[in-house]
């Protein structure tokens, strides 16, 4: 296997954010009312990994070691508040529900980790590939529990009703239905993992 | 190329440097995005003033009270005779599946009992559990009441404005707009009024 899709894959499987790190716990839970929440804040995610972690490995020999992460912060930042001014203009509905979850994106551990961990020490395009790889992980776990939450929750998926939402069980559309699903699907992929080492 | 140590001058310099990119970058993609963001916001008010109107003759007027998770901001449209025309909640964060149905919950015509556009607005508008004869959302009474109460509050701004001059009321804090639905006919799409051709001579025909 080659480094480059060892890097790729990495973030999807192994190292899942949300499910081999456990990082980023706070939008996972938040957001993951619907499918389409989940996915748009995982995209949005994407977004600023791939380009922070690019920029950061540009940056990484002219950036002196002790304020790399005031350094680093900013560069997350920047891109944070550019996604945030491209979609309050041109989705207004997604930037609406995800609200304060897209300037909290800043603090998210998974975009300053990798910075941290893998792009500060890697050439630019394994970095690029590493963000991609991370942020696709991170939109899959995000869409798969906002599905199941939705689903559970108001019979539809992607806004497609499957049942009458005479049959939703609210719980999961809460607060204490992330903490639910979350934990089960954790042990699932946990146990999926195990399997096929 | 080696990496560069961590002495004073490198560190103010190399700050300094990555914060003056990062700011011209954000000012350039501000530039960029300024119009559109305002564009959205404009169009969003817009069509909340047409649906609420239902395409008759009124006034849509805005207003907020505080819900169950935060401020619930509405925009309602009154006719002449202070008739409810419709509503639309331009902002909310209600509990998902319980108070979020004040989004639809009030304008289900198929229901009297909760149903409030085609009523006549008295200010006084309360919940059965209250004494009023509104039925509240299932398991979300304080939404309902807020919702209400917003509802009354709007209809008092419109009652006020009813004897004012239009020129006083362009200046309140309070935004509102007051065209008719006609006034568009042929001008634009479907009878609607947009934005640029509100109130202006061209669009009366």
């Amino acid at each position: 296997m080659s480094n480059a899709w060892k890097t790729l894959t990495n973030g999807i499987f192994k190292e899942n954010p949300t499910f081999g790190l456990v990082l980023g716990m706070c939008p996972t839970l938040a957001t993951t009312t619907s499918a389409v929440n989940g996915m748009s804040m995982g995209l949005a995610t994407l977004f600023v990994l791939v380009c922070s972690n690019v920029v950061i490995s540009m940056l990484k020999n002219v950036i002196p070691d002790k304020v790399r992460i005031p350094a680093f912060i900013v560069v997350i930042a920047t891109f944070v508040s550019i996604l945030q001014l491209v979609m309050q203009a041109y989705v207004p509905a997604i930037y609406a529900t995800l609200g304060i979850f897209i300037p909290l994106i800043v603090v998210n551990c998974i975009v300053l980790g990798r910075a941290e961990a893998f792009a500060c020490k890697n050439s630019i395009g394994l970095s690029a590939l590493d963000g991609i790889g991370m942020g696709l992980g991170f939109t899959l776990a995000l869409t798969l529990i906002g599905a199941i939450r939705e689903i559970l929750g108001t019979g539809c998926v992607f806004g497609q009703h499957i049942f009458s939402d005479t049959y939703g069980a609210l719980i999961f559309v809460l607060a204490p239905g992330a903490f639910i699903c979350l934990g089960y699907v954790m042990a699932l992929v946990q146990k999926c993992l195990e399997h096929s080492k | 190329m080696a990496k560069l140590e961590s002495s004073f001058k490198n560190m103010v310099l190399s700050l300094t440097l990555i914060t003056l990119v990062a700011a011209a970058g954000l000012a350039a993609v501000y530039m960029v995005t300024q119009a559109q963001i305002e564009a959205q916001k404009e169009q969003a008010q817009n069509a909340a003033r047409i649906a609420v109107l239902n395409g008759q003759e009124g006034t849509a007027i805005e207003c907020t009270a505080d819900g169950f998770g935060g401020p619930i901001r509405l925009m309602v449209g009154f006719a002449a005779d202070g008739t409810i025309l419709g509503y639309e909640v331009l902002e909310q964060q209600e509990t998902p599946g319980l108070g979020t149905h004040i989004v639809e919950w009030f304008k289900d015509t198929t229901k009297p009992g909760q149903n409030i556009v085609g009523r006549q607005a008295t200010g006084q508008l309360t919940v059965s559990k209250d004494g009023g004869d509104v039925d509240a959302i299932t398991a979300a009474t304080i939404s309902s009441r807020a919702f209400l109460r917003a509802i009354n509050a709007a209809y008092a701004d419109w009652k006020g404005q009813q004897g004012e001059q239009v020129e006083a009321m362009t200046g309140a804090s309070m935004r509102v707009e007051t065209y008719s639905a006609d006034s568009c006919k042929g001008h634009h799409h479907e009878g609607q009024c947009c934005g640029h051709c509100e109130g202006k001579e061209a669009c009366h025909e």
